[in-house]
């Protein structure tokens, strides 16, 4: 699950993090309240939406003049901006946060995520901060810093020593030292007490003032941990997801919205994965993923029709069940049921294999319902690219 | 011979009474494994289809010997039922729970580092040696009893392959799923080595998805240790950037851990890659001179 910059911001602040004074506005008049409030010379206004790029995208404004807050807040509320993250959609921003600028005299890069090879949790600093990370990593590898955290002990001062000497922190700015080192132990004491998936901050700066501030957050939680947290759980945002992924979610299927026209529902990630593969292999593009899961019944079924459907780009629908424990006559059961209630107007293609397949099969074949049943694959892959065209 | 398990391989079930514990313990006895013992804390004296239930994994084992553990404990408490598993003795443990925190995994990997235990999981169907040993989730009954050797991380996909081998007349010696989150116990290069020394195996199927660098460092060892034929297929070429794809450690970020770039790791290590999941049958047939 993903957060807006505040709701980092917040957190940081929280953990010991420092960032500047900010606040959440989501009108011009709060914007203009709490410009009175901050009383500063310069003011950020920041449009939240979950997606990097605003800069570029015209989302970040600066200000000298306090009367000038609340149009600026104005112009970005409601504005959609298009980032390289958003997708050529773009998102709509709902939110602003506005807070006091800062000095800048260096920018750096300081990240935390769980490093998979080792399973260790893992940071990853730079002295180039306010870049694109994947571009620093690419083209000057060696200006990237990674020191790995013995989850046994936890952080400990040498890693922070490590880091804050290999970025060059005695020679930057040696008042900086003690302060980042300190920062570094409250990040990761965040980063594993509320179970973050990832933590970003680009640029945290060193400022004129010789402070070290966050001046960006970006932060993920991991979705297994979010029963540990009511107050993560609190700052999830519906406007920047998917309504559609938010009927799976509640629902419980896994569903991500992609943007080709063939649907499908499969059951198991991995066979969901190969099935939109398998689908671009026979010349198409699938419109979603969508994992049924272990437990399909026919309400799981119906569900994931409805939720197929609603997708207008759906020419037909695809559905490929590997039967273990599910028993492929209950899905073609839930099939045959789930089209009493939701009208399926697209051709349909429907693939059974495993557990009492053939039962399955006959049971779909004397429906009497308009779909074609296939055996294996790359047949079933092949029918429902027939049926709805192959694509460029 | 097989890898990891066999018909002398006696198991304990933790969360048995469990409705997923209680229904796969009795599936996995009917296919002939050795289910000795289940554990639930507080339900010791039950029994679950004859099979005798403990307080705790450490009474388990020593009332029944148990050397290996099956785990199907809600994630919330998955950690702590396989830190006892590898307290009571257990030497191979078996986690299927999907859903543990990460976390939660860093600190089990950690506390289970330089000790004489093998974790497979969590989040996978578990392992099977056909004839002799089920010991997970997967339907016994697509298994035929052959000569390759099956290693992936996922779970109706490898049932997937499971399928082609067993239909094209090959079968299959053990099958390890080793799991779809991003910190696991078992990685693709442990079980790699297993199959390159059991001589009833001849060649691998390896199935990998985005995530990670699982493959790259499977193609690694290949290179330099497998002399088995491998065919490998790698989920998700059409998954786009930034989202997890059901599991929990599938998911390209950074530009890092794309379907493309593990496809061409593992060719440039001699892998047979395979762009069509159908096709994973016929090319080990291949590649084995069949």
């Amino acid at each position: 699950m993903n957060v807006h910059e505040f709701q980092a911001k917040q957190l940081f602040a929280q953990f010991g993090v420092p960032v500047p004074r900010g606040k959440e506005v989501t009108s011009p008049e709060a914007a203009t309240a709490w410009a009175n409030e901050l009383n500063t010379p310069v003011f950020v206004v920041k449009a939240q939406i979950h997606a990097g790029g605003r800069g570029k995208a015209g989302g970040v404004k600066i200000t000298k003049d306090k009367a000038a807050v609340a149009g600026l807040a104005k112009e970005l509320i409601g504005k959609t901006l298009v980032t390289h993250q958003t997708g050529p959609k773009g998102r709509q921003v709902h939110r602003l946060l506005l807070e006091e600028g800062a000095n800048i005299s260096k920018e750096l890069y300081l990240s935390i995520l769980v490093d998979r090879d080792s399973g260790w949790p893992v940071f990853i600093a730079s002295t180039e901060g306010g870049m694109e990370i994947e571009e620093v990593a690419e083209k000057t590898p060696e200006k990237i810093i990674k020191e790995l955290i013995d989850p046994a002990v936890g952080f400990q001062g040498y890693n922070g020593r490590n880091v804050a000497f290999a970025l060059g922190l005695n020679s930057i700015e040696p008042a900086a030292m003690n302060p980042f080192i300190q920062m570094m132990g409250n990040l990761y004491r965040m980063f594993m007490e509320k179970h973050a998936a990832m933590v970003e901050i680009n640029p945290l700066i060193i400022t004129k003032e010789k402070t070290i501030v966050a001046l960006d957050g970006k932060v993920s939680f991991d979705d297994n941990a979010l029963f540990k947290h009511a107050d993560v759980q609190q700052m999830r945002d519906l406007n920047e997801e998917d309504p559609l992924e938010i009927e799976a979610g509640a629902n419980n299927l896994n569903y991500v919205k992609l943007d080709g026209n063939i649907g499908c529902m499969v059951n198991g990630a991995g066979l969901a994965m190969a099935t939109m593969d398998v689908i671009k292999l026979a010349g198409s593009e699938p419109a979603n993923f969508l994992d049924v899961g272990g437990g399909a019944t026919k309400e799981t079924v119906a569900a994931g029709f409805r939720i197929l459907l609603k997708d207008p780009n759906v020419k037909g629908i695809f559905i490929n069940i590997f039967g273990g424990i599910v028993r492929c006559e209950r899905i073609a059961n839930g099939v045959i049921e789930a089209a009493k209630e939701v009208k399926i107007t697209v051709p349909l293609v429907v693939r059974l294999q495993g557990t009492n397949a053939e039962e399955g099969r006959k049971l779909l074949a004397d429906s009497g319902m308009k779909l074609e049943v296939a055996n294996d694959l790359w047949e079933a892959a092949q029918k429902i690219v027939k049926l709805t065209g192959k694509v460029a | 011979m097989s890898i990891l398990v066999n018909k002398n391989t006696r198991v304990v079930v933790q969360g048995i009474t469990g409705k997923e514990g209680s229904f796969h313990a009795t599936q996995c006895k009917a296919y002939g494994t050795k289910v000795v013992a289940g554990v639930t804390p507080g339900k010791a004296g039950q029994e679950v289809e004859g099979i005798p239930v403990f307080n705790t994994v450490r009474d388990a084992v020593k009332k029944e010997g148990c050397d290996t553990s099956l785990i199907f404990v809600p994630p919330p408490f998955c950690a702590d039922a396989i830190l006892e598993a590898a307290d009571a003795g257990v030497k191979l443990i078996i986690c299927i729970t999907e859903g543990i925190p990460v976390n939660d995994m860093v600190k089990v990997k950690r506390a289970l580092a330089g000790r004489d235990v093998r974790l497979i999981g969590p989040n996978c169907p578990g392992v099977i040696t056909v004839d002799e040993a089920k010991i997970g989730i997967m339907p016994g009954f697509i298994h035929k009893k052959g000569i390759v050797g099956v290693v992936s991380r996922s779970g109706t996909l490898t049932y997937e392959a499971v399928h082609q081998l067993s239909t094209l007349g090959l079968g299959e010696t053990t099958c390890v799923g080793i799991g779809g989150d991003p910190v696991n116990g078992t990685g693709f290069v442990d079980v790699l080595a297993l199959f390159e020394k059991d001589p009833e195996t001849q060649g691998i199927v390896m199935i990998g998805e985005i995530g990670g660098d699982a493959e790259e460092k499977a193609a690694e060892f290949i290179k330099k240790n497998v002399k088995k034929p491998v065919v490998s297929f790698i989920a998700g070429i059409t998954a786009p950037p930034g989202r997890r794809m059901g599991h929990a450690g599938a998911i390209v970020s950074g530009g890092k851990g794309t379907a493309a770039e593990k496809m061409k790791t593992l060719e440039s290590a001699g892998v047979k890659v395979v762009k069509n999941p159908a096709e994973i049958g016929n090319a080990i047939k291949l590649a084995l001179g069949r």
